[in-house]
């Protein structure tokens, strides 16, 4: 019984999905409940899983797809770090996306596809070895695609071109460096450690070719530079889709997959040992800089925002591909935190454009006295993301940090510090503008929007807010991100 | 015993009676009687499922004459996966058929005998292993095939379809040139014998040559393509499903057996390599020309011609491997294939065109025909999951355990071109700029029609589940001789 809760994790939302499909445009209120009743029901199974995981009866879901090959979902410690998130922040999206949407066309698509994307994600988050991750990576792009396309204006379909090209060509890359470590290792689920030491060392040189075929297929997603540049198209996506794949889907599950593949395939010790660490750590580091400098030079809010997801992202791959106990705690937690703080600023990029048409950075002047909320989780999650203390940013920036420094890593810190300039650079001019600045007299494109829609959209974007301020204040609570992330990295570093 | 002959028997003498049976009756009820003859084949499927299951081989020699006079039947694992594919894809292609091909009227009267006699011809030929039973079924398949594009009397159609019969006509000839050569040395005609007695030398060379080169043609295999694209893209109807989905499997499956059985262990890399290079030409060339093509039943033309390349590669790589990973790309490509061609002819149907520029807003005007096609395209793309995913996993496999790293990046550009070529016609049909530019007036298909296309798809994706069955019955059907472990 137990061991079909995983596969209920991934259907819950692929049936919700399908059933979207089937009801027709029309069916608004049926959508509305099917869409809040499927996020509520995963959030509960989210929370029984994590219980079955601390008494340590962590379900297991398998199938054998081909002789030997078998396509393995369960729950542990790291992917309920990822389900958690996804499933909090994909019922909070839902409900901004239903109001965000109000009246547009095509609703039935799009939130079908919403649904199958977070199936996806779960898949992803939930996936027990290297090949189940690769097909619900797969499932994630076919997902994801539409929603880039939605508006179907010329530029969202060139978007959505550019980011099936990238994509897919780094999953052919991905599938090559999977079968060629399954033909070296053969299929094995992912461990804690690893398990790949007990190749000998003729083979290190093939599992390097290995480690940067794989490293590929995920950076593409992960918007590692120079695989990142889809992703600043795909701005063109209605907001909820934006939000969605900066914080949890897309990008998140290369960042994810990443971790896997140091944590759990290779095992940090024996990426160290490759030298693939060092690589990896470097490509993240210049990852970082670049995005934070592009950022910089970007004059459309969402293009802003995306450049810094690019840097932001890199965190979480920094950390892991440092190492040591400090700095993988501090690139885990990454992944929840710039989640957190990345919905919240793109529920604020979305109200901005779709409430008052604002959408270049210019126009934010005086915004705060016309929407303080808005304006207040804007500001609050782009200090987060600064790295202020004692926001979360700070606890994310902290770990890695000092983490660097007890592994010896020295030349981590200035990398961290340029950053951290450069996000303040790019944050507090646009802060210092909503605040300080006089309110024009035309807004560009004001709306009038009844004060439940208002409410829909705003709501979600305090809540996020709030949480993100709340997991870096309360850091050191036993239930804390940092708690939980903790408690895993223990396991890989005893 | 009895059992077994039966259902022998029932697989080509069913559908071979129905041509004569159906003359006695009136219109509506010709096409139900066929119907329900395509309903039967799985059902004489079955008890041989459980024999070849079991590890035997099923041999029946006709009227009790044994080679090298009398005709025997064979049937291994390889001959069941290709019989049970032509029944689960005649069922839904049926379906259609009943509804665009009205038994009671002009077209159906000329459908339903003719796909009754290239079902017996096709099931006959998958339990041949006679090389001049091959080639008479063969022809069986080729003659009904052929008239069934003609159906309909549309120019464009039966120009084709004259193209296809020349073509078809010469190689054949080749084929029964080779076919008297083998003969005159070996004295036999069943490929186990022949693959005893032939020895190798000029004379069997050339018969292989002969024989290779004429089923390449009716196979399809780049450059020898030149007829497909057109015939497959203007047959009417449920035709393009019957000839993408199954008569070009046909000569192909012919290709392996007498390459693999009769030819095994000549140790031919070369000619190996050389077949391996005519599907990379195929698997290329027919992408990109798929890429440009300005009709949706075109694309899926030329989109046979390369995923046919794919099989083709499992002659220099010749493994156990190689093997499971060709014969689960022909089943998976039979499934999803026939399942494009049936919601492409719903589509050219309803809108009365299937120019791609027309085909905006499709999402809104025949959503479930464009999803059926979609499911499809994810499995021709060798997306997860999906039976086209595994076939490709297998391929690739297979490939990386020769160190054919050549081989490798093929499959991996041809699959990145396909997905290039379908999400170009997805894309279009649900997200173009210039949308409501399509037909206003438009009529949506049968709800049966429709089903067709979406079981099949389904199917296809389902094929990504349940691989065991098929590929233990693949590995208990392996050639004699030549090829690796």
């Amino acid at each position: 019984m137990m061991e079909w809760l995983p596969l209920a994790m991934v259907m819950v939302s692929l049936i919700a999905g399908v059933a979207i499909f089937l009801l027709g445009e029309q069916r608004q209120l049926a959508r509305t409940l099917l869409n809040l009743g499927a996020a509520l029901v995963k959030l509960a199974l989210v929370a029984f899983i994590s219980m079955l995981v601390i008494v340590d009866q962590a379900p297991e879901f398998r199938l054998a797809l081909l002789p030997g090959l078998d396509l393995v979902l369960r729950a542990d410690a790291l992917s309920l770090l990822f389900t958690t998130l996804s499933a909090v922040l994909w019922l909070i999206t839902t409900v901004y996306a239903i109001a965000y949407l109000e009246r547009s066309e095509n609703r039935a698509r799009f939130f079908g596809f919403f649904s199958i994307c977070v199936a996806s994600t779960m898949g992803i988050a939930m996936a027990g070895n290297l090949f189940t991750f690769f097909i619900f990576y797969e499932l994630l792009t076919l997902a994801t695609w539409p929603l880039v396309a939605h508006s179907g204006t010329r530029a969202a379909i060139l978007g959505a071109r550019s980011y099936l090209r990238y994509t897919l060509t780094g999953s052919a890359v991905f599938l090559v460096g999977l079968i060629w470590l399954y033909g070296l290792a053969g299929s094995r689920d992912f461990i804690v450690g690893g398990g790949l030491d007990e190749i000998g060392i003729d083979e290190h040189v093939e599992l390097r070719i290995i480690f940067v075929f794989l490293v590929i297929g995920m950076g593409v997603k992960a918007a590692l530079v120079p695989m990142h540049s889809w992703l600043p198209k795909a701005m063109v996506a209605p907001a909820p889709v934006s939000a969605l794949l900066h914080a949890v889907a897309v990008v998140k599950a290369g960042a994810f997959g990443l971790v896997r593949l140091v944590e759990d395939v290779y095992g940090p010790e024996l990426v160290a040992e490759l030298g693939m660490g060092h690589l990896l750590a470097v490509a993240a580091a210049f990852t970082i800089i670049y995005g934070s400098v592009m950022a910089l030079r970007q004059t459309d809010i969402k293009r802003r925002l995306a450049f810094s997801t690019v840097s932001q992202v890199s965190y979480i791959t920094l950390g892991i591909a440092v190492g040591g106990v400090m700095a993988t705690t501090g690139g885990m937690v990454h992944l929840v935190h710039q989640g957190l703080m990345k919905i919240t600023l793109f529920f604020c990029a979305g109200i901005f454009a779709a409430v008052l048409g604002v959408k270049h950075i210019d126009q934010l002047e005086g915004l705060g006295r016309r929407m303080p909320w808005t304006a207040l989780s804007f500001t609050v999650a782009g200090l987060g993301m600064i790295g202020l203390p004692p926001m979360a940013g700070f606890v994310s920036k902290y770990h890695l940090g000092a983490g660097a420094v007890a592994v010896g890593a020295w030349w981590v810190i200035p990398v961290l510090i340029a950053s951290t300039l450069l996000n303040a650079a790019y944050f507090l001019p646009l802060i210092k503008r909503m605040w300080m600045d006089p309110e024009p007299d035309q807004w560009p494109h004001p709306v009038t929007l009844s004060r439940l829609e208002t409410g829909g959209l705003v709501v979600p974007t305090v809540l996020t807010a709030a949480i993100s301020v709340l997991v870096g204040l309360f850091a050191a609570h036993p239930l804390s991100p940092l708690s939980w992330v903790l408690g895993i990295v223990t396991e890989y570093f005893p | 015993m009895t059992m077994i002959a039966e259902s022998l028997a029932g697989l080509v003498f069913i559908p071979l009676g129905m041509p004569l049976l159906v003359l006695l009756l009136p219109g509506r009820a010709r096409g139900y009687l066929c119907f329900a003859a395509v309903l039967a084949l799985p059902l004489c499927l079955l008890p041989l499922t459980q024999e070849v299951w079991s590890g035997n081989e099923i041999t029946l020699a006709l009227a009790e004459f044994h080679p090298p006079l009398g005709i025997v039947w064979y049937l291994d694992g390889l001959a069941l996966i290709m019989l049970w594919l032509t029944a689960i894809v005649a069922v839904p292609v049926s379906l259609h058929a009943l509804t665009s091909f009205p038994p009671n009227e002009e077209s159906g009267r000329g459908f339903w005998p003719l796909w009754m006699m290239l079902l017996a011809g096709i099931n006959a030929l998958f339990l041949s292993a006679d090389l001049f039973n091959l080639y008479v079924t063969l022809e069986m398949i080729t003659l009904a095939g052929v008239a069934m594009i003609g159906i309909g009397g549309k120019a464009l159609a039966l120009k084709a379809a004259m193209r296809y019969l020349l073509l078809g006509l010469l190689a054949s000839v080749l084929y029964l040139l080779a076919v008297g050569l083998i003969y005159g040395q070996t004295g036999a005609l069943d490929i186990y014998l022949v693959g005893e007695r032939l020895e190798t030398g000029h004379l069997a060379s050339t018969a292989l040559v002969l024989m290779m080169t004429g089923l390449l043609v009716k196979s399809a295999i780049f450059p020898m393509h030149v007829w497909l694209p057109a015939a497959h893209g203007n047959a009417p109807g449920p035709v393009s499903a019957i000839l993408s989905g199954l008569v070009v499997k046909v000569s192909l499956y012919m290709l392996i057996r007498i390459w693999f059985w009769i030819a095994g262990d000549w140790e031919l890399p070369a000619a190996a390599t050389a077949l391996g290079l005519l599907g990379a030409g195929a698997i290329l060339y027919g992408s990109v020309a798929a890429l440009v093509q300005p009709r949706l039943k075109m694309v899926i033309a030329y989109s046979t011609v390369a995923q046919l390349g794919y099989v083709m590669i499992l002659f220099p790589l010749a493994s156990v491997g190689a093997f499971r990973a060709a014969s689960y790309q022909l089943l998976a490509h039979g499934l999803a294939k026939a399942a494009m061609f049936l919601a492409a002819a719903n589509i050219l149907k309803s809108l009365g065109t299937d120019r791609l520029n027309a085909l905006t807003d499709l999402d809104r005007k025949m959503p479930v025909d464009l999803f059926a096609f979609t499911l499809a395209a994810v499995s021709i793309m060798g997306l997860p999951p999906s039976g086209g995913f595994l076939a490709k996993w297998l391929l690739l496999e297979a490939a990386w355990k020769q160190d054919a790293w050549g081989w490798l990046v093929l499959v991996s550009v041809g699959s990145l071109l396909s997905a290039a070529y379908l999400f170009r016609v997805i894309a279009l049909t649900c997200f173009h700029p210039g949308r409501r530019h399509g037909p206003t007036r438009w009529q949506p298909p049968p709800s049966s029609a429709t089903n067709a296309a979406l079981i099949l798809a389904l199917l296809a994706i389902a094929a990504g589940f349940t691989s065991a069955p098929v590929l233990d019955l693949i590995d208990a059907s392996l050639p004699p001789g030549g090829i690796w472990p």
